[in-house]
């Protein structure tokens, strides 16, 4: 495997091509697999191998236009992050790690996000929504699949 | 108590504090350019030794003693880990120090790179905080533009490259080796030690691998002095040879029922009460506290009477909780039940096992299956023996798994049937008053043909 300039082979490249295909896609479906695999000069169960290690990637289906991850880990717990998520879910009209009908939100319980100053909090896109409330976690459900929403 | 001037916090707050014009007009890079200028990569790795710094990612290493163990004269390349992994829960201080003053970071990589003769530095940075990358990569790209990276820095024939490379929201990654691991491409599953990154690490060459805290107080170090360093913290016990101490400033995170969650910075040794009833503001809505976390999720429990337990690498240890890892303190107040405490944490470790090592696997699947059924109400008393015999067996310290997640995944379970085990038989009594008794084996749900 020859060298990419950052890294001495190129295996190390799996996981930001991973990343380059997710952050176009919404997900990695299996010919990007096989295309990242012929890329890197790997074979495609390698990068298979690598990819169903980190949940993180959908495989299936893309996520919503808005993927919305709700803290549940024990700072926010303690602070309603448990309730925040229940109540986004059924204002959304979905499960957790659920996607509504029209493609809009993905809503999925993450671990700790390292904002425990602002628990309960949420990472929707690029966004940290912080300090949520039952109203304000209504409120970006409205903004998340109204048709101006648009990913933050 | 008076009140800690901060140091590696001074900056929070400050408009534009991110940028280079902001770092240099406060200091910032003249004790690198000072030490490029005077200093040998050894007289570097000394200053960090001899100042008594230990790693802030959790572990408590001895950083200049960590560097020490990298081969000399090794044809290279040498590299350098920067752990920006944060996930332990209840953990926020390295975002803070990322977001709002990155190039206090980088000066403390760049230092660390030219001690230790690294030539390329990936910092490893959760996927969970996006900020952080905008902030850092502008904060690297105007180090190239200013030469303080790249080749031949400031004339001194020191060269570095910095690298930002993004994580994949799994825990296990802020384990040394599972960083390495998922560096190099493949699952983030830990490796056996030794051999130690310093011999064998990244693609197989010698490297170290810092946190990002770790990396701000060498920065501060090189700007003020071992002996400023040294006048902070607790010093080395004189009775025990083998008591490194506790020197410096630390970042404390504290999260949960208290008034006033934040970062706060203050000399190691404050005790969980002082952080909590002062910068804290005290246990929220007037409540006391049932349980307080003294450094991450994995570190156990105190209780309240043990809330004067100095929060140094050696005090949480002495109340029987794994160590003071990433000091992140978490308050849990009176109205919690520790049964729904003790759950979201078995939750948390199931969901982050890397699933490599048969004990933590199970152990940590099983311990959450077993909470579950506890709050369905059909827990047994006998439930907490097998729960108390998993926390004793499954981790590194009883030497059965790779790596220390299980060690904590496996202290959350002991402290919390240890020191709450009335609670714990209360409410499997009260929730299954028909069954708490039974010790025949749980029947299984379904039968799962073999063939």
């Amino acid at each position: 495997m020859g060298p990419s300039p950052r890294y001495p082979n190129r295996r190390a490249l799996t996981l930001p091509a991973l990343h380059i295909v997710n952050d176009c896609l919404r997900y990695v479906p299996f010919e990007a697999v096989v295309e990242v695999a012929q890329l890197l000069g790997l074979a495609p169960a390698e990068v298979q191998d690598t990819l169903s290690f980190y949940q993180f990637f959908p495989q299936d289906k893309p996520s919503g236009r808005t993927r919305a991850w709700v803290c549940r880990s024990v700072s926010c717990a303690l602070r309603g992050g448990e309730e925040i998520l229940d109540h986004i879910c059924h204002a959304a009209g979905i499960d957790p790690y659920g996607t509504t009908t029209d493609g809009a939100l993905t809503v999925e319980p993450a671990e700790c996000l390292g904002a425990c100053d602002f628990a309960p909090c949420m990472l929707a896109g690029q966004t940290l929504h912080k300090n949520l409330t039952k109203e304000s976690a209504e409120a970006f459900v409205r903004d998340a699949r109204s048709p101006a929403g648009t990913p933050s | 108590m008076t009140t800690f001037q901060p140091v590696l916090l001074e900056a929070v707050g400050v408009a534009g504090s991110y940028t280079l014009a902001s770092y240099r007009s406060r200091g910032g890079y003249a004790p690198l350019e000072r030490m490029l200028k005077e200093k040998q990569p050894t007289d570097v790795i000394e200053l960090v030794k001899s100042s008594g710094l230990r790693g802030r990612g959790g572990a408590g290493f001895p950083t200049g003693l960590k560097w020490t163990f990298l081969p000399k004269d090794h044809p290279g390349p040498i590299y350098l880990c920067i752990n920006a992994d944060e996930s332990e829960p209840g953990t926020f201080n390295n975002r803070i120090l990322m977001e709002d003053d990155p190039h206090q970071v980088i000066e403390g990589i760049i230092l660390s790179a030219y001690a230790t003769r690294a030539t390329t530095a990936y910092l490893y940075l959760r996927y969970e905080y996006p900020q952080c990358w905008d902030r850092l990569q502008g904060a690297i790209d105007e180090a190239y533009a200013a030469g303080l990276l790249g080749k031949n820095i400031q004339g001194s024939g020191f060269s570095l490259d910095l690298y930002l490379h993004r994580g994949a929201a799994a825990y296990i990654c802020g384990e040394e080796t599972g960083l390495i691991e998922s560096l190099e491409g493949k699952r983030a599953w830990p490796r056996i030690k030794p051999p130690f990154p310093a011999i064998e690490g990244l693609f197989r060459k010698p490297t170290v691998v810092n946190n990002i805290e770790t990396m701000a107080c060498v920065a501060q170090i090189a700007r003020r002095g071992v002996e400023w360093f040294r006048s902070i913290g607790v010093p080395s016990d004189p009775n025990n040879p083998r008591d490194p101490g506790s020197y410096g400033p630390k970042l404390y995170c504290l999260s949960g029922h208290v008034e006033r969650p934040g970062c706060y910075e203050a000399p190691l040794g404050i005790t969980a009460r002082q952080l909590i009833d002062g910068q804290g503001g005290g246990v929220w809505k007037g409540r006391k506290a049932k349980a307080v976390i003294p450094g991450g999720i994995s570190m156990g429990l105190m209780t309240e009477a043990e809330l004067d337990t100095p929060l140094d690498f050696a005090g949480p240890g002495k109340v029987g909780c794994l160590g003071l890892g990433t000091a992140a303190v978490v308050v849990i107040d009176e109205t919690v039940s520790i049964v729904d405490f003790l759950h979201n944490s078995c939750r948390f470790f199931a969901h982050e096992s890397c699933g490599q090592c048969t004990p933590c696997r199970e152990g940590t699947a099983w311990s959450l299956r077993m909470l579950e059924r506890i709050r369905a109400g059909k827990g047994r008393l006998k439930d907490l023996d097998l729960l108390a015999e998993i926390g004793n067996t499954m981790g590194m310290m009883p030497g059965s798994t790779i790596c220390g997640l299980a060690d904590g995944a496996a202290w959350p379970i002991k402290n919390a049937i240890k020191k709450f085990r009335g609670e714990f038989e209360d409410y499997i009594k009260r929730t299954n008053p028909s069954g708490w008794m039974v010790t025949d084996p749980v029947p299984a749900l379904q039968i799962v043909g073999a063939h």
